[in-house]
C-alpha cells in the first residue's frame, strides 16, 4: 500500500510520466506539466473524471506540444479534410494516434458534453479513427480540432491523409463472394448426400430435382465467386505467365461443364459439391492471407512527414497556405518544433535545425543568416523567417522520390515458391491430362474424355493454393505478436532469402536517448547549482543532466537566460554559471568523441558532461548475425565520430559514414548487382530510397504510429533483439510450405491413380478435396506454431 | 414422400433469407468495426451531474 502511494506521488495523474521536479497540484493530484493539468481541469469542470477511473494515467504527455491549427480555417483545406458537408452539418474523420484504451473511447464519445454543437462522435478503436458530426454554424472544423487537442487527443493531419481519402473506396467483394460460395456449398452438400448413399429406383425423381438444384447453385459459385480465377488466369496467359490460377480456373471450368453435362444427359450426379467446396476453400484462403494493419501505414512518403500548411508572410500579415501552393519567393514563418517544408534562405532568427530524420546527423545544426536550409529539418529554437527558393516538390529532399526506385513497381521482386512451382505444376498437369486422353482415345473416346476431365479435377491444386496463405498468415500472426509488422504475406518469403543486412545508424541502432558517458567531478553545492540551472531548460541535454543529478534539490536563482543552440547563462546563489557548448563557455575543445556540455562556475572551468548516443538493446544479437552467414553493413548519414564506439559491433571495413540518401540507394544497388539479397533497416527519410531499392525494406521505429518511411515491414525498436529469431523463423515457415506442398502432391497422386482409369466417382472427389484441404490447414498452422515456439517467438 | 419437395423449397428459401440478412448487415457496415463495440459495452452510462 505504501509502495503504491509513493509511485503515485512521482507520476503524473494524467499521463503517468515520472517527473523529476516539483509537480503542479490540482485537487490533490500531481501533474507533470501545465498541459496535463489543463486537460484535467477541462475534464473535471465538465464532470468527465470517469476518464481516469477506467484506466490509470490514460492521457498523453503534454509537455512538448504546441498546436497551431490556423490552417484549418482555409476553405480549401477544409474541403479536402471533411467527408461531407452541407452548410449545417459536417462529417469529418480524423486519425488520432493516441487512442489506446477504453478511457479514450469513453471520453471521445462524450464530446457532446464538452460542446453541444458536436452531435455525434464514434471511435473505431483498431483504426484509431474518430468520426465526428458537428453543426457547422456553431463550431468550425478548427474549433473541433482544437477541442480534441485541448483534451489531449491531437489528430494527426497530414498531406497524405488528405490525398488518401480521395483514393479510398473500391472495396472488393471478397466477403460477399465467400458468403455466396459458403451458402451454395452447404446446400449442395445437403443435396448431394442422398446420391452418395444410394437412391432406390422410385426415388429417382428426387435425383432429378437435386441435380437441377445443384446446377442452379453452381452457377453463382462459378460465375460470381470463382470468376476472378478466370480473369486472373486469362490475364496471366496473355502476359505469358503460368501461375497457379491457371490450373485452378481449368479445374473450376471442367468441374462446372462436366457437372452440367452429366446432369442434363442423366449420366451421373456431377461434381457440384466438389466445385462449390473448391471455390469456397480457395476464397477462404485468400481471405486469411489478407491481413490489414489499420493503424500502420507502409506507404508513407515525405508528404505525410510535412505539415499540411505553412504560415506565409504577406506584408505584415500571416496567412496559412497549403503546402502545394508554396512558390519560390514566398516568405515563410517557422516556429519552434516546426518542419521546414521547402529549401529556403534564412532571413531572420536563430536557426538551430535538427536534421536527424533527413540526413541521419545526430546533433542539431546551426545556420547563419543568408544560408540555405534544406527542407525536412526541424527548427528547435525560436521563430524563423525564411524565403523559399524551390517549391516543395523540387526540394533537395523530395527529389529523391524522382529516383526510378520509387516509380518502379516493386511487387514480386523475388519469385515466391508458389509461383515457381505452379509453372511446372501446370505443365505436368497438362501433359498427364492429354496423355490420358490420347491413351484412351483409340479404345474408347468417351472414357478418354472422362479420364481427361477427371485428371483436371483431382489435380486441381487446391491444397497447394492454400498451403502458402495459411502458413504465411499464421507466420504473420507470430511476427505481429512480437511487434514486427509485415506488409503482406509475400514479405515472409523474402525475409527467408535475405543474406545481407544493411543498417542505418541514427534512430535505427541508436535510440533517441543519450547516455551520459562522462561526468565532471562536482561538489554537492555545485551539483545543486547545475541542477537549478538545467531544470528550467527543455533542451534534451539539460533534461538528461537533470535526470542524472536527480533529487539534488533546487536553489533560488537570481537570473536565467537560455541562448538557443549555445547554452545557459544563470546566476544561482550569487554564483555565475555558464553551461553549454565549448564556444559558449570559452573552453578549448580537446576533440573528444560525442557531444559535451561544459560547465563554468564563476569563470572557472569545472568539467564537462559528455554524452553518447544510446544503442538499442539487442544490437549485440543483431551484429552477431555476421558470424552466421549474413553480411552486415552500417550506412550512416552522420559523421564518423562514433566509429570507435561502433567497432565492437561492426568490422571496420563494413562501416560507411557521411552517406547521402542517394549514396545509400546506390550502395544497396551495387550489393544487389553482385547477387545479394539485401535487407535495409532504416528509420528516416534519408533511408527512404535505400528502403525502396532493397529487397526488403524494414523501418525501425519506437512508436509504430509515428512517421516511418515507406517500407515492406515495420519493426518496433524494442524487438530488435529478436531479429535473428525472425530470420530463422521465416526460414522455418518456408520449410513448412515445402512440406505441405509434398502432402498436397501425395493427395494429387492418389487422386490421379483413380482419374487416369477414367473411373473417378464423384464420391471420391468429394472426399479427397475437403480431406486434403483439412490436412493442409491443420498441418500448416500446427507446424508454424511449433516453429514459433522453437524460436521462442510464441 | 412428395412433402420433401416442399420442405426442400422451404429450407432453401430460409437459407436465402439468412444470406440476404448477411448481405444487408455487410452493406450497413456492421462488420466494419468488430472490436470497439466489445469495449464500449463495458463503459457505464453516467448522467452528467447537475451543477
Amino acid at each position: 500500500m505504501i509502495a503504491a502511494d509513493i509511485s503515485l506521488d512521482t507520476t503524473c495523474y494524467h499521463c503517468g510520466e515520472e517527473f523529476d521536479d516539483t509537480p503542479l497540484v490540482f485537487d490533490d493530484k500531481n501533474f507533470c506539466c501545465a498541459g496535463c493539468g489543463g486537460v484535467y481541469r477541462i475534464l473535471s469542470q465538465n464532470g468527465l473524471c470517469n476518464y481516469y477511473s477506467y484506466n490509470q494515467h490514460p492521457g498523453a504527455n503534454r509537455a512538448k506540444l504546441d498546436g497551431r491549427f490556423e490552417y484549418l480555417d482555409e476553405p480549401k483545406i477544409i474541403s479536402d479534410l471533411v467527408d461531407y458537408t452541407d452548410g449545417s452539418i459536417t462529417i469529418a474523420t480524423f486519425y488520432i494516434p493516441h487512442i489506446h484504451c477504453s478511457s479514450c473511447i469513453w471520453l471521445l464519445e462524450q464530446l457532446n458534453r464538452l460542446n453541444p454543437a458536436i452531435y455525434y462522435s464514434r471511435i473505431d478503436f483498431l483504426k484509431k479513427q474518430i468520426n465526428i458530426r458537428f453543426d457547422t454554424s456553431k463550431i468550425s472544423l478548427r474549433e473541433v480540432v482544437e477541442l480534441l487537442y485541448d483534451i489531449g487527443y491531437e489528430p494527426l493531419i497530414s498531406l497524405q491523409d488528405v490525398i488518401k481519402q480521395q483514393v479510398k473506396g473500391g472495396k472488393d467483394n471478397l466477403v460477399k463472394k465467400i458468403a455466396v460460395a459458403g451458402f451454395c456449398f452447404g446446400n449442395v452438400m445437403l443435396l448431394s448426400f442422398p446420391e452418395y448413399l444410394g437412391l432406390s429406383e422410385y426415388e429417382k425423381d428426387f435425383a432429378r430435382l437435386f441435380g437441377i438444384l445443384n446446377i442452379l447453385f453452381s452457377i453463382p459459385v462459378t460465375f460470381y465467386s470463382g470468376w476472378e480465377y478466370f480473369t486472373s488466369a486469362y490475364n496471366n496467359l496473355k502476359n505469358r505467365i503460368l501461375n497457379i490460377d491457371f490450373p485452378l480456373a481449368l479445374g473450376i471450368a471442367v468441374l462446372f461443364l462436366r457437372t452440367v453435362i452429366e446432369i442434363v444427359t442423366n449420366a451421373g450426379p456431377g461434381f457440384a459439391d466438389t466445385l462449390c467446396g473448391l471455390v469456397f476453400f480457395l476464397l477462404v484462403g485468400k481471405f486469411v492471407q489478407r491481413k490489414t494493419y489499420y493503424h500502420i501505414s507502409f506507404e508513407r512518403d515525405y508528404r505525410s512527414f510535412f505539415p499540411v500548411a505553412v504560415q506565409v508572410l504577406d506584408g505584415e500579415r500571416e496567412k496559412p497556405v497549403p503546402l502545394a501552393e508554396i512558390s519560390t519567393g514566398n516568405r515563410i514563418l517557422i516556429r519552434h518544433n516546426e518542419i521546414i517544408p521547402a529549401d529556403a534562405i534564412l532571413l531572420k532568427g536563430n536557426a538551430l535545425v535538427d536534421f536527424s530524420f533527413v540526413t541521419g546527423e545526430a546533433a542539431p545544426v546551426e545556420k547563419v543568416l543568408g544560408e540555405v536550409i534544406y527542407a525536412g529539418g526541424r527548427q528547435t529554437g525560436g521563430a524563423l523567417e525564411l524565403e523559399v527558393i524551390k517549391p516543395v516538390s523540387q526540394s533537395y529532399l523530395t527529389q529523391l522520390w524522382n529516383n526510378e526506385a520509387f516509380t518502379r513497381q516493386k511487387q514480386n521482386r523475388m519469385q515466391t515458391f508458389n509461383e515457381k512451382v505452379s509453372k511446372h505444376f501446370s505443365v505436368v498437369l497438362l501433359v498427364i491430362a492429354f496423355g490420358s486422353l490420347l491413351f484412351w482415345l483409340p479404345i474408347d473416346w468417351q472414357r478418354g474424355l472422362s479420364a481427361f476431365t477427371a485428371v483436371l479435377i483431382v489435380a486441381c491444386p487446391c491444397a497447394l493454393a492454400l498451403s502458402t496463405p495459411f502458413t504465411m498468415s499464421a507466420a504473420l500472426g507470430v511476427f505481429d505478436r512480437n511487434r514486427f509488422y509485415l506488409k503482406n504475406t509475400a514479405v515472409v518469403e523474402q525475409l527467408a532469402r535475405i543474406d545481407t543486412l544493411v543498417l542505418d545508424k541514427t534512430g535505427t541502432i541508436t535510440t533517441g536517448d543519450i547516455d551520459v558517458a562522462g561526468v565532471p567531478v562536482l561538489s554537492k553545492m555545485q551539483q545543486r547549482m547545475v541542477y537549478t540551472a538545467c531544470i528550467n531548460s527543455s533542451h534534451p541535454m539539460s533534461r538528461r543532466i537533470c535526470k542524472h543529478l536527480g533529487g539534488s534539490g533546487k536553489l533560488p536563482f537570481d537570473s536565467y537566460e537560455e541562448i538557443p543552440g549555445k547554452g545557459i547563462s544563470a546566476k544561482v546563489n550569487a554564483h555565475r554559471l555558464l553551461i553549454g557548448s565549448a564556444a559558449f563557455t570559452g573552453v578549448a575543445t580537446t576533440g573528444e568523441s560525442g557531444a559535451s556540455v561544459h560547465i563554468v562556475i564563476d569563470g572557472a572551468y569545472v568539467g564537462a558532461f559528455r554524452f553518447q548516443n544510446a544503442y538499442r538493446d539487442g544490437l549485440n544479437e543483431v551484429t552477431a548475425l555476421k558470424d552466421k552467414k549474413y553480411q552486415l553493413f552500417l550506412l550512416s548519414g552522420d559523421n564518423d565520430k562514433e566509429r570507435d564506439a561502433l567497432k565492437q559491433f561492426f568490422s571496420a571495413n563494413t562501416m560507411h559514414f557521411n552517406q547521402s540518401p542517394q549514396q545509400k540507394l546506390d550502395f544497396i544497388r551495387i550489393q544487389q548487382l553482385t547477387g545479394k539479397k539485401v535487407m535495409m533497416m532504416g528509420d528516416g527519410l534519408n533511408d527512404a530510397g535505400a528502403l525502396k531499392q532493397s529487397d526488403l525494406g524494414v523501418a525501425v521505429t519506437d512508436n509504430v504510429n509515428n512517421f516511418s518511411p515507406g517500407s515492406d515491414a515495420i519493426l518496433d525498436g524494442r524487438s530488435l533483439s529478436k531479429l535473428p529469431a525472425f530470420l530463422s523463423f521465416s526460414k522455418d515457415t518456408v520449410k513448412v510450405i515445402y512440406m505441405s506442398f509434398f502432402i498436397s502432391l501425395t493427395y494429387n497422386l492418389i487422386g490421379l491413380s483413380f482419374a487416369f482409369t477414367g473411373k473417378l466417382s464423384p464420391l471420391i472427389a468429394a472426399i479427397l478435396m475437403p480431406l486434403s484441404t483439412a490436412t493442409i490447414i491443420s498441418f500448416t498452422s500446427i507446424a508454424t506454431h511449433v516453429a514459433a515456439r522453437r524460436r521462442k517467438l510464441s | 414422400m412428395s412433402i420433401i419437395f416442399f420442405l426442400i423449397g422451404c429450407s432453401i428459401l430460409l437459407a436465402l433469407g439468412f444470406l440476404c440478412a448477411f448481405f444487408w448487415a455487410q452493406r450497413q457496415g456492421q462488420h466494419d468495426d468488430l472490436y470497439t463495440p466489445s469495449v464500449r459495452i463495458l463503459l457505464d452510462d453516467d448522467e452528467p451531474k447537475e451543477k
